[in-house]
């Protein structure tokens, strides 16, 4: 960092005005101006596993958009009835279940099932709890009072128990499953964004932005939220691991996406039976559940390292 | 202590009233009409206004929750759709076999959470750190219900050491609490290991080692009772987790206990149960925080004069 900007440093202890800095010099030296984007990145580079994540969760989601187009047979109506439970072989690379059903067509179709409903429950918790959190900690009072003993009735219900409450009202379905597993999202996201916002709201920058006669809703959007940013995104990466498992988990028990849906928790629902003689049929929608999650787990503790400013300076 | 207990069962006051509100409301927000579910597929008009009258459920809604909360209290949730035996019977029986196989997995998952992440602070960034932190990602991120199957395949299956299903011995126990337990194991281990990296670097450490101490003695006697404030906050969040996952892992095993009762009742749209479940599970849970508060108490002196 330069000094050059500053008033103080424009002359000399003798008095005498300094040269003006030097553009190629200080790009030389290999400075760059530090934005919060460049700090981010260099910080989360160093965190190989993280980027490895994160590169796998990019190749997942290219192959889900894409998968309906790169599936070799389709998942749900191809039945090879003289491959039925066969090994992994040249022609059905993961096997094939006890349908005579090509396993790794099906574990594609089902990465869209998985990330969609991991990401969307994930989302439509974090807008609706930001939203309450940043009303709660901005407010306090009554309201807060309010939101927070509401989250904490909805934090007394254990997350898949709310979960499965939600689908035996609503009904099964991957639909209901992302509504169900959305709700108990909510109250964590509040929670977070409350925090956070009674730590900014007492800054001085809110205090001048407030002087300078700004309303409260642009106070919060503009000043606070952009402050609650870096904590949501960690916490939502974290989050959609936890929201994929709970999502395979009902359709584990019936309860979510039906048959045929090539969805991961239903797949291994169903190769169950069939566990003693064909164990592949459930191993791979195991290790394919198990990889995605593991990626927005290392990815998110990745985020979190990065982003956190009290972990390392070097 | 005494007055700390009493303060913490009043303040629980209005998070039960809700509670209960929720779930007396849950039959109300069913689709349908429930005195026609209770009633049967086959039943006429005047069956079902005559269940409807048995039910109460023609009494304005303020009456209904009134009879709805003295009959909890008594333990009188109504009859069971699909057995037609009471549901607090239905429930009697399937208790203990869910509570036992959570506290049994929550025993294991303290211990082995607790090894893991001291090994991994003291030992930080060296080998025993990078295998329980791998170990620690790997159980967060494995699903309770494939670990289940893959555990029963090779211990129950291939190997034929344990038993597939049933509750009747010790030995029936290990894998469902296991499986159930992994995942809290790996939550404890982590944050065990970030909670005692911070107190390895405090002062009293550092005088405790000055004066000649061990590491042995600075880390069992000074460092374990301060770090196991925060573990114990978080063993009271995740036995919430393990009830909820105590679900998952009866139906893997064919526990008879209440998460196979629930997943049957929700198939069969059975109410009763599952209203009674709901309640009960959030009881259980928020009964078992108060206990961690207190412990939290004993562990913590300062706390109590808050």
């Amino acid at each position: 960092m330069s000094l050059s900007n500053s008033p103080l440093a424009t002359t000399s202890e003798t008095g005498a005005p300094l040269p003006p800095p030097d553009p190629a010099a200080v790009a030389a030296s290999g400075q760059k101006i530090r934005t919060p984007w460049r700090e981010f990145w260099r910080k989360f580079k160093k965190q190989r596993l993280a980027v490895y994540a994160g590169v796998f969760i990019l190749l997942l989601i290219l192959i889900a958009i894409l998968a309906p187009w790169i599936v070799p047979f389709d998942a749900e109506n191809f039945f090879d009835y003289d491959a039925l439970n066969s090994p992994p072989t040249w022609t059905h690379w993961f096997g094939v279940d006890s349908l005579g059903r090509d396993i790794f067509s099906r574990i594609l179709m089902g990465a869209r099932i998985s990330l969609a409903s991991g990401f969307f429950s994930v989302a439509i918790g974090a807008v609706i709890g930001t939203v309450f959190g940043l009303l709660a900690g901005y407010y306090e009072g009554w309201w807060d009072r309010i939101v927070m003993r509401i989250c904490d009735v909805l934090f007394a219900f254990p997350g898949i128990l709310l979960a499965i409450g939600i689908v035996a009202i609503l009904g099964g379905g991957m639909i209901n499953v992302i509504i169900s597993v959305s709700v108990f999202s909510i109250p964590a996201f509040a929670r977070l964004v409350r925090g956070n916002t009674l730590q900014l709201k007492n800054l001085t920058y809110i205090e001048a932005t407030r002087s300078i006669g700004a309303s409260d809703t642009t106070i919060m959007w503009k000043h606070i939220f952009p402050g609650t940013i870096s904590a949501i995104v960690v916490y939502f990466t974290m989050r959609i691991g936890t929201s994929i498992i709970t999502a395979a988990g009902l359709s584990f028990l019936g309860l979510g996406a039906q048959s045929p849906t090539p969805e991961w928790g239903l797949m291994l629902n169903e190769a169950r039976a069939d566990m003693v003689t064909s164990p592949h049929v459930a191993l791979v929608p195991s290790i394919a559940i198990f990889l995605t999650v593991l990626a927005f787990n290392l990815l998110g503790d990745g985020l979190r390292d990065a982003l956190d400013p009290k972990i390392d300076q070097r | 202590m005494f007055s700390f207990v009493i303060k913490r069962l009043l303040g629980l006051i209005p998070t039960l009233l809700l509670v209960a509100v929720l779930v007396f409301l849950f039959v109300h927000l069913l689709p349908g009409d429930p005195a026609r579910l209770a009633a049967g597929p086959e039943a006429d008009d005047k069956t079902v206004a005559l269940v409807r009258a048995d039910l109460g459920l023609d009494k304005p809604l303020p009456e209904q929750f009134v009879n709805f909360f003295i009959n909890a209290a008594k333990g009188d949730f109504g009859k069971s759709i699909r057995s037609k035996r009471p549901v607090s019977e239905e429930i009697a029986a399937r208790f203990w076999p869910t509570l036992w196989l959570t506290i049994v997995a929550m025993i294991w998952a303290v211990l082995f959470g607790l090894i893991i992440g001291i090994s991994s602070a003291v030992w930080r960034n060296k080998w025993p750190d990078r295998l329980g932190m791998t170990l620690a990602v790997s159980g967060i991120s494995f699903p309770a219900f494939s670990l289940g199957i893959l555990l029963m395949q090779v211990f129950s299956v291939e190997l034929g050491w344990l038993p597939t299903v049933g509750d009747e011995t010790w030995r029936h126990y290990i894998l469902p609490s296991l499986t159930l337990g992994a995942a809290v194991a790996a939550v404890m281990a982590r944050f065990t290991r970030s909670s005692f990296i911070e107190i390895l670097q405090e002062d009293f450490v550092r005088t405790a080692r000055a004066k000649g101490l061990t590491e042995t003695v600075v880390v069992i006697k000074h460092c374990l009772r301060n770090a196991l404030i925060p573990v114990v906050t978080m063993m009271g969040l995740q036995f919430g987790f393990l009830l909820g996952g105590s679900i998952l892992v009866e139906v893997v095993f064919n526990w008879p206990g209440m998460g196979r009762l629930l997943v049957d009742a929700v198939e069969m749209r059975d109410y009763p149960i599952i209203q009674a479940e709901i309640l009960l599970f959030s009881l259980e849970f928020i009964f078992i925080n108060l206990v961690v508060d207190v412990l939290y108490a004993v562990i913590n002196p300062s706390i109590r004069f808050k």
